[in-house]
């Protein structure tokens, strides 16, 4: 007997709506919907009066963590990378102010290394000395770490630059003050002010590029993918494949800055 | 001098050995060398007058109002140079109203209001209470509305407003004292506290930093007394300067032991950077550095101010030991402040080459700018003097007896 009500019940709720429960359906349905969406709609102002804060963090990414490996052995030194960034971003013109750059390592048989990054590495390098007595000699492109436990993010006054949840550094230039302690705090000299807009400036990972599934500039246009960017969290990501297989070295791990830009192959020498 | 000449060449040069691309440029310039500079002044002064109050030493009465004004000069110029090399002057604010907790940087504001209205202007207040009252009853015109509003509002000279006015301003040195300490140990600390900086990052920066800033301050306190009083035309109190000239022995002394005690330790740690330092010392700061902040700021004030002191010379000789090495001493710390803050900045993080730097002349931090900043604290000192005349008390004391 309660078996049959039950089952009573269940078809009850399992039916097919006819047309006047469905017009009842609609009235009530409408006006509801009409005010969650008022209510999305203020919510997402709300949303976008934080956004000026930080505008590029996108929180459907919040899941990832955003790495790049860079494999030195296979680094030919052509500065397509610094040039692509250059362009992608609008990096201001000049060897000086830059947010990605190639440097050669030159170790002789004797005496101190050398390294050089005429114009970031982006026209080449000059040809050495012909009776230079090389050991060995590799390149080795540079950029924001993207530190776990960035030095910059901490020092800044105001908390224009930041760690967005998907592990870039960023800084909003509508909040900088200009105060260039973040650049003082980067071990790495990653970061330069930017001549005309007076606030720090640095690399972005391309988080405009990253947060619509493409790549960044610098691994995009690598002709020898001496460059894998990749999310840590996401075990199919190429970089846990590149991490997993090569031996891999942090720049600097002495600060327990924690980089996510991992280098394989990379010589003493290199800091 | 063959280092000497090695860093006039240097200086021609852009570069040596290699540095990163970003680092070309300079960050913090004379300006920043400026800050420390006037902070450590104003701690230093504050210092001197709480030896007066606090720990009763009465022979520096005569510059303890003059100690406390001086500080309150220096400090309304210190944020200056700050704000001004900022690349976005008009968000300082944000420093304030959004502070980012972990910054040493966003601390500043609120040591500073901290400073500048819980203590400096609060003692000066209570301090020249009963003055400004007589001063607002004497005046006339307009100076007498400007006391007016200075008095608050207050009216009560009887004895006992008076003693109120004595254990208050009491109170607020004993509080000011760990704040001087705080406020210039604080400026070394966002110096020492930066770890990719082999320079700077050190425990000891924040403890050199204070000890420097007393050694400035006083220094500078015991110019303006003796200036003051030339101007003046008053004899200068030799007990007075005599004493102040002992506790710059002492504070050097231990300011000296400090920095070498920083500079063995690095030597002996031997560490990564000890190899681009040693070439920072010797191609680029051996002017600044073994030369000026050493030696001629250092080691030959130190040795005059003892010769000085101790040594049986007439008053006058004795004034004019004191006024040099007073100047010696201002050279030597800011050396010391400029050694730190572009001799920080001069080697690549790299660590495998030097930069250069080339003071511009014009611009908002140039050299003149600079210069209207050392002048405007003058000024400001001026203004007060003029304003709460610290000798007042002097004069009573010559009625009373």
């Amino acid at each position: 007997m309660s078996n049959d009500i039950k089952n009573n019940e269940e078809t009850k709720t399992n039916k097919v709506l006819d047309r006047r429960e469905f017009l009842d359906w609609c009235l009530k349905a409408v006006p509801a919907g009409l005010t969650m969406t008022a209510c999305g709609f203020s919510a997402g102002e709300l949303n976008a009066d934080e956004g000026k804060k930080h505008p590029a963090v996108n929180e459907s990414q919040a899941e990832a963590n955003y790495a790049m490996a860079i494999d030195i052995a296979k680094c030919i030194g052509c500065g397509r990378c610094a040039n692509a960034c250059k362009k992608e971003n609008k990096v201001p013109d000049g060897p000086h102010t830059v947010r990605t750059w190639v440097e050669r390592y030159v170790i002789p048989r004797e005496g101190e290394t050398m390294v050089d990054s005429p114009n970031a590495g982006i026209n080449g390098f000059p040809e050495l000395p012909e009776n230079t007595d090389i050991l060995k000699s590799f390149f080795v492109p540079k950029l924001c770490n993207h530190c776990s436990n960035p030095p910059c993010v901490q020092v800044c006054p105001v908390g224009a630059t930041f760690q967005t949840k998907d592990g870039v550094i960023l800084v909003d230039e509508k909040y900088c003050v200009g105060c260039r302690y973040c650049v003082q705090a980067c071990p790495y000299g990653a970061r330069y002010i930017h001549p005309t807009k007076n606030v720090a400036d640095k690399c972005t990972f391309c988080y405009h590029r990253i947060t619509k599934g493409l790549l960044p500039a610098c691994v995009e246009v690598c002709p020898t993918q001496a460059r894998i960017f990749g999310d840590l969290k996401k075990i199919s990501s190429p970089i846990h494949r590149f991490l997993r297989f090569h031996p891999i070295k942090a720049l600097k791990p002495e600060l327990n800055t924690r980089p996510k830009v991992f280098y394989a192959n990379a010589d003493q020498e290199v800091r | 001098m063959e280092p000497a000449i090695q860093q006039v060449v240097a200086a021609l040069e852009p570069f040596t050995g290699y540095i990163y691309p970003n680092e070309y440029y300079l960050q913090w310039e004379l300006l920043i060398v400026l800050y420390p500079y006037l902070t450590g002044l104003v701690a230093g002064a504050f210092i001197l007058a709480s030896l007066e109050r606090v720990f009763h030493v009465k022979a520096l009465l005569p510059v303890y109002r003059l100690a406390l004004l001086s500080a309150l000069a220096f400090l309304i110029a210190a944020p200056l140079p700050l704000m001004s090399h900022l690349g976005h002057p008009e968000r300082a604010w944000e420093m304030l109203v959004t502070p980012h907790t972990t910054s040493a940087m966003a601390m500043f504001g609120f040591v500073y209001a901290w400073y500048l209205l819980v203590v400096l202007l609060l003692e000066i207040w209570f301090d020249y209470r009963v003055d400004i009252i007589k001063l607002s009853n004497e005046k006339t015109g307009f100076m007498k509305l400007v006391y007016k509003v200075l008095t608050l509002g207050t009216t009560d000279v009887s004895p006992e407003a008076v003693k109120f006015d004595d254990k208050v301003g009491k109170f607020i040195t004993v509080v000011g004292i760990p704040s001087a300490f705080m406020l210039h140990g604080y400026v070394g600390f966002i110096f020492g506290s930066i770890k990719a900086n082999p320079w700077w990052s050190s425990v000891l920066m924040p403890v050199v930093f204070l000890f420097s800033a007393i050694v400035s301050g006083m220094a500078m306190v015991m110019l303006i007394y003796m200036v003051t009083s030339w101007v003046r035309w008053k004899t200068i109190d030799m007990a007075c300067v005599n004493k102040l000239a002992e506790f710059l022995i002492y504070v050097m002394l231990v300011d000296f032991t400090l920095e070498f005690l920083d500079f063995i330790h690095r030597l002996y740690e031997s560490e990564e950077s000890i190899q681009i330092l040693s070439q920072l010392i010797t191609d680029r700061l051996f002017i600044s550095l073994i030369l000026l902040q050493v030696l001629m700021g250092g080691l030959v004030p130190l040795v005059g101010l003892l010769v000085a002191r101790f040594g049986k010379f007439p008053d006058e000789m004795r004034k004019m030991f004191y006024f040099v090495c007073g100047v010696l001493i201002q050279v030597g710390i800011f050396s010391m402040r400029w050694n730190v803050v572009i001799g920080g900045q001069m080697f690549s993080k790299s660590l495998r080459g030097l930069t250069v730097y080339k003071v511009h002349l014009l611009g908002l931090e140039g050299l003149l700018m600079a210069i209207v900043l050392l002048v405007l604290p003058l000024v400001v000192l001026a203004v007060l003097l003029k304003l709460l005349p610290p000798w007042l008390a002097e004069k009573q004391e010559q009625k009373t007896a």
